[in-house]
């Protein structure tokens, strides 16, 4: 099959991520096209065509341009239903609704104080800019009460939304990747019994496995 | 039909996204209402419900569910032949309105929502505006609208052709937001404006506005 489905933006993007952890899943081929933010790639006027908020990532597949990772998923799960991971994104309506529900809960609940955590963290001394301790602390507090909550629910099930590794699980995997490999943070993770539990079982896919290899500097 | 429940309040942004789904698809519903100044979404039986303590949290039928762009998305596909088609059965065109509902949800709702707090809740509450962080967030929110200003000058409704979710998610904070001096960032743009009229008229809305106080 010609790899119709392209994607734009480097591998080390927690939103990039997220897309080329959804494509392994569902065994879908694509070409990774590197845009270059050092350069400012991602505000030139090409770039803003196929993503008018000048951010990563972009896609495309035969033609057809889709921007923000959330959506990327949700489309390559429907497009390509019948393969791969065919549970990814819920087989009926009910099991698809509780993956939205952790999907959202992930987007305004775990995503906004950890996306501050990554960038103040991992990325920070890496650009050598100043960290905000305040916001670090801030931010540390307002992800274990989070954490808290997923405790308690990942002792009633497996995964988020239920026994199988769903698409909700795996949109956390690139934040938490960060925090746990290049912070400190990584113990509010492990620590907790079942979120800890989780951690390990959806950091082991082999999925996520190519991500991180594709991650590293070449 | 076992019946469906919306547990919270119309003055509640994520629970007024709800119940204009609810209204658009012409679904019959009880309101449970949910006193937070009393802290009853922090306890145990709401928990049940929403173990993030907020509202909404939604049944219908057995089914259990939070998150209210998980419900409105619920309600669409559920109810997809009653009342207004807030989804598109084509993939690419679902595709499509998944991208500006996501771009609602990441990019317009924080420096929206920042803006909600500054110039219409505090004020509710008693408390200072600070008005060095409204001028940020105007100048963030400005940008953002300068792309949907784009957006709409190609395309009626920000999913796509017709009115659906990725608009209707939009309407609780554009509703405080036009009652502040926020107003003025959509009323200088010209298809904003034009967007923005065109789904605060809908009667679904207004049954929501409606049931406020305010």
């Amino acid at each position: 099959m010609a790899t119709s489905v392209k994607v734009y933006g480097p591998p080390i993007s927690t939103a990039v991520s997220r897309v080329l952890a959804c494509l392994h899943e569902k065994e879908v081929p694509y070409q990774l096209i590197p845009v270059n933010m050092a350069k400012g790639e991602h505000k030139k006027p090409e770039y803003l065509k196929i993503q008018p908020f000048g951010q990563v990532p972009a896609f495309e597949d035969e033609g057809f341009a889709l921007f923000e990772s959330r959506s990327i998923c949700r489309y390559i799960c429907e497009k390509y239903a019948k393969q791969g991971n065919k549970g990814l994104y819920g087989e009926n309506p009910l099991a698809k609704a509780s993956i939205d529900q952790w999907l959202e809960a992930e987007s305004h609940s775990f995503s906004p104080p950890s996306s501050v955590l990554v960038f103040q963290l991992a990325f920070a001394p890496r650009m050598k800019l100043k960290q905000d301790q305040g916001a670090i602390r801030q931010n540390e507090e307002k992800l274990k009460k989070v954490l808290d909550v997923y405790e308690e629910t990942l002792r009633e099930s497996r995964f988020l939304a239920g026994d199988d590794f769903t698409l909700a699980d795996l949109s956390h995997l690139p934040n938490t990747h960060y925090l746990v490999n290049s912070s400190d943070m990584g113990e509010l993770f492990t620590e907790r019994d079942n979120v800890g539990r989780w951690w390990s079982e959806i950091s082991s896919r082999e999925s996520w496995q190519k991500v991180v290899e594709m991650q590293k500097p070449a | 039909m076992a019946g469906i429940k919306l547990h919270g309040n119309a003055l509640s942004t994520a629970a007024s996204r709800v119940l204009a789904a609810l209204y658009e698809k012409e679904v019959e519903f009880e309101l449970v209402p949910i006193d937070m100044i009393a802290g009853e979404h922090k306890k145990e039986s709401f928990l049940a419900l929403n173990p993030f303590g907020q509202v909404p949290a939604f049944e219908d039928g057995d089914l259990q569910l939070f998150e209210s762009r998980a419900i409105t998305q619920y309600i669409a596909r559920e109810y997809a032949s009653k009342g207004t088609p807030l989804i598109f059965p084509d993939s690419k065109k679902m595709a499509i309105l998944s991208v500006w509902a996501e771009v609602e949800a990441h990019t317009f709702d924080p420096p929206a929502s920042k803006l909600k707090d500054e110039l219409a809740m505090k004020p509710f509450l008693g408390l200072a505006t600070d008005f060095a962080v409204v001028e940020e967030f105007e100048a963030k929110l400005g940008k953002i609208l300068d792309v949907y200003e784009t957006r709409l000058g190609q395309s009626k409704y920000l999913g796509g052709d017709c009115f659906s979710l990725a608009d209707l998610h939009h309407l609780p904070i554009i509703h405080y937001l036009m009652r502040t001096q926020a107003k003025k960032l959509f009323e200088c743009r010209p298809n904003v404006s034009a967007w923005v009229a065109d789904i605060t008229a809908r009667p679904a809305w207004k049954k929501v506005v409606a049931m406020r106080a305010y």
